[in-house]
């Protein structure tokens, strides 16, 4: 289990592939602050043992789980059924509209608040990763449900007039059915009976979903960019007290070129 | 006619022989026959690095589990729960670079970086400022002493610090200087910007953040030289530091790693003396890195020393 899923589970767009990326370095940084030299260095020596030690971590991971407490499994099978649940009804509620009213216009504002509910909820993830009953690493997780919840809260919630696009639904598309799939894959997996279909499915769709969900927010944030430049939304100009700047069109030129590195790193820990 | 009597040979002096396997896959690496019993692990390293020129002693991790801690260079031979023929397992670190390189590297970044933003050089701002200078004499104050700051680290690391690791991962030294010289463009491009607000209080606020900034550089040199002083030259010894007659040492009684408390105030002193957000960001990045080292640090010499004194926190008295 582990990291490994984790990365299988990347499917719908960049956003979810990202949190694919290689087994997380104890610290961010090498110790080289003077004055710790006489310590640091076995840690950082440690901190060496990358793709070897996920064997063992992995194997780790999997006994962790099984000593895993009632309450928490208890707590993370309600999770992922509702989270499963949850994206059901969202996938449902799109289909439903698309029938109703043969376009996606409008589409978005009639599922955004059971998109803002369920996708914020996930935030959760990271806690549970930091309490130690999920086995993935608080990084992997952190980057995964942030650069969801940037593009539900940032781009697609703060930036009304791209709501309309058809990269939206790209992108909804992917995210439901990955999501749908980790969450039942999760939720039968605590039960103990995975079927076929659903790991099957997991290590799979990703192919296909991957691509799409990038493509779809890919697009979306391209769209959006004339009128970020415009209104100037979201930016601190100079002068000002604090001397600091930011222009949120550059930050989000810089997060789409982001894209590919990050591309890199998932698709080569998937493969 | 003599006799010779059977000498008896005892696990002292029967030469030893090591093999060498990969941690990960098993393989032979490396047969080592006649080894002295009290050979190091140093020499062993050296010995496999002459069938295995590519692995120098650096990156070698010799230990006696596969997934086990590594062995130190100065463990004797004999002296390891080990028969007359002793396995290791070997990993490689992979490529290394000396500590001193790369904090050479990491500190002459910034503190060129630095001036080419103080001298506005051209393609950075407007090119009307081209080689201006600031009307601010907060400006000029804040370049000293971010200068001040990075020439005292250099010249720490060539004449102050004693490393207990010769190397590092090559790649932390990409890591690193991404780290610094990142940080340090980003926060000299604001406060060498023609468009710079001064601090909010005027020179009363510079000249308190002044003071911070300058016993903070003093408090961290002291300790610096206190730990120095620990540790003979040429040695791997660890002792507990304590503090000394200069008053700055005193920090001691209070904290494990007292340098990294003085070297968090210097940088609040700089983001008050420049109120400027990127370095209250770098401030706080640097105070929750050297908080995991100095927890790291604080665990160890609880771990090693029985009689380490209680009162002592990682690196904020009495808090963290």
């Amino acid at each position: 289990m582990g990291r490994l899923t984790e990365a299988a589970a990347a499917g719908g767009g960049a956003s979810a592939a990202r949190s694919a990326g290689p087994p997380p370095a104890p610290l961010p940084l090498s110790s080289t602050s003077p004055g710790c030299a006489a310590a640091m260095a076995s840690s950082e020596e440690d901190g060496t043992n990358g793709g070897a030690s996920e064997a063992s971590e992995e194997r780790e991971a999997v006994g962790k789980r099984r000593r895993l407490g009632l309450l928490a499994t208890i707590w993370l099978t309600f999770y992922n059924i509702a989270m499963t649940a949850g994206w059901l009804v969202l996938a449902i509620a799109m289909v439903r509209f698309y029938m109703e009213k043969g376009t996606h216009k409008g589409l978005y504002k009639s599922i955004q608040k059971t998109l803002k509910f369920f996708q914020t909820f996930a935030l959760l993830e990271i806690v549970h990763c930091l309490i130690g009953i999920v086995p993935t690493s608080v990084l992997v997780a952190g980057v995964q449900v942030s650069s969801r919840i940037f593009m539900v809260w940032l781009v697609t919630h703060s930036i009304k007039p791209i709501q309309n696009e058809e990269s939206v639904v790209l992108f909804l598309v992917a995210w439901t059915v990955t999501e749908i799939t980790r969450y039942s894959f999760y939720t039968f997996s605590l039960l103990d009976h995975l079927p076929y279909f659903i790991k099957w499915a997991r290590y799979n769709f990703f192919i296909i979903l991957y691509p799409v969900g990038v493509a779809g927010e890919l697009l979306t944030i391209y769209a959006a960019l004339p009128y970020v430049k415009k209104t100037g939304m979201f930016s601190i100009r100079l002068p000002n007290k604090y001397n600091v700047s930011f222009d949120y069109y550059y930050f989000l030129l810089i997060t789409m070129a982001s894209y590919i590195p990050c591309e890199y790193v998932s698709v080569s820990t998937l493969m | 006619m003599k006799v010779q009597s059977p000498r008896h040979w005892t696990s002292r002096e029967f030469p030893h022989q090591v093999e060498i396997l990969d941690a990960k896959t098993r393989e032979k690496l490396c047969f080592l026959d006649k080894v002295e019993p009290q050979a190091t692990i140093a020499e062993i390293k050296n010995l496999f690095t002459k069938t295995h020129p590519q692995w120098y002693p650096a990156r070698q991790s010799l230990r006696l589990d596969p997934k086990g801690k590594s062995l130190k260079d100065e463990d004797v031979l004999q002296k390891l729960p080990v028969g007359t023929t002793a396995t290791l397992y070997f990993r490689d670190l992979g490529a290394q670079i000396s500590w001193v390189t790369v904090f050479l590297t990491e500190y002459a970044g910034p503190l060129f970086i630095y001036l080419l933003f103080y001298f506005r050089v051209p393609f950075i701002y407007g090119h009307k400022y081209d080689f201006t200078s600031s009307r601010h004499t907060v400006v000029h104050l804040a370049c000293i002493c971010h200068s001040f700051h990075y020439i005292k680290r250099l010249l720490e690391t060539l004449f102050v610090h004693r490393f207990s690791h010769g190397t590092m991962p090559l790649r932390n030294i990409f890591k690193n200087c991404t780290y610094y010289w990142g940080f340090a463009a980003w926060m000299a491009y604001y406060i060498n910007h023609p468009l710079y607000t001064p601090p909010t209080y005027g020179a009363q606020q510079v000249k308190l953040a002044l003071a911070i900034f300058v016993i903070c550089q003093l408090g961290n040199f002291s300790i610096h030289m206190a730990l120095r002083d620990l540790r003979p030259a040429g040695s791997k010894t660890r002792k507990i530091p304590y503090p000394t007659k200069n008053p700055f040492t005193w920090l001691f009684l209070l904290v494990s790693c007292p340098n990294y408390t003085y070297e968090v105030g210097s940088w609040i002193g700089f983001a008050i003396m420049t109120q400027c957000l990127p370095v209250a960001l770098f401030s706080l990045v640097g105070f929750t890195q050297m908080t995991i080292w100095a927890k790291g640090k604080h665990r160890s010499y609880l771990k090693e020393f029985r009689d380490y004194p209680p009162l002592r926190m990682p690196i904020i008295p009495f808090l963290l």
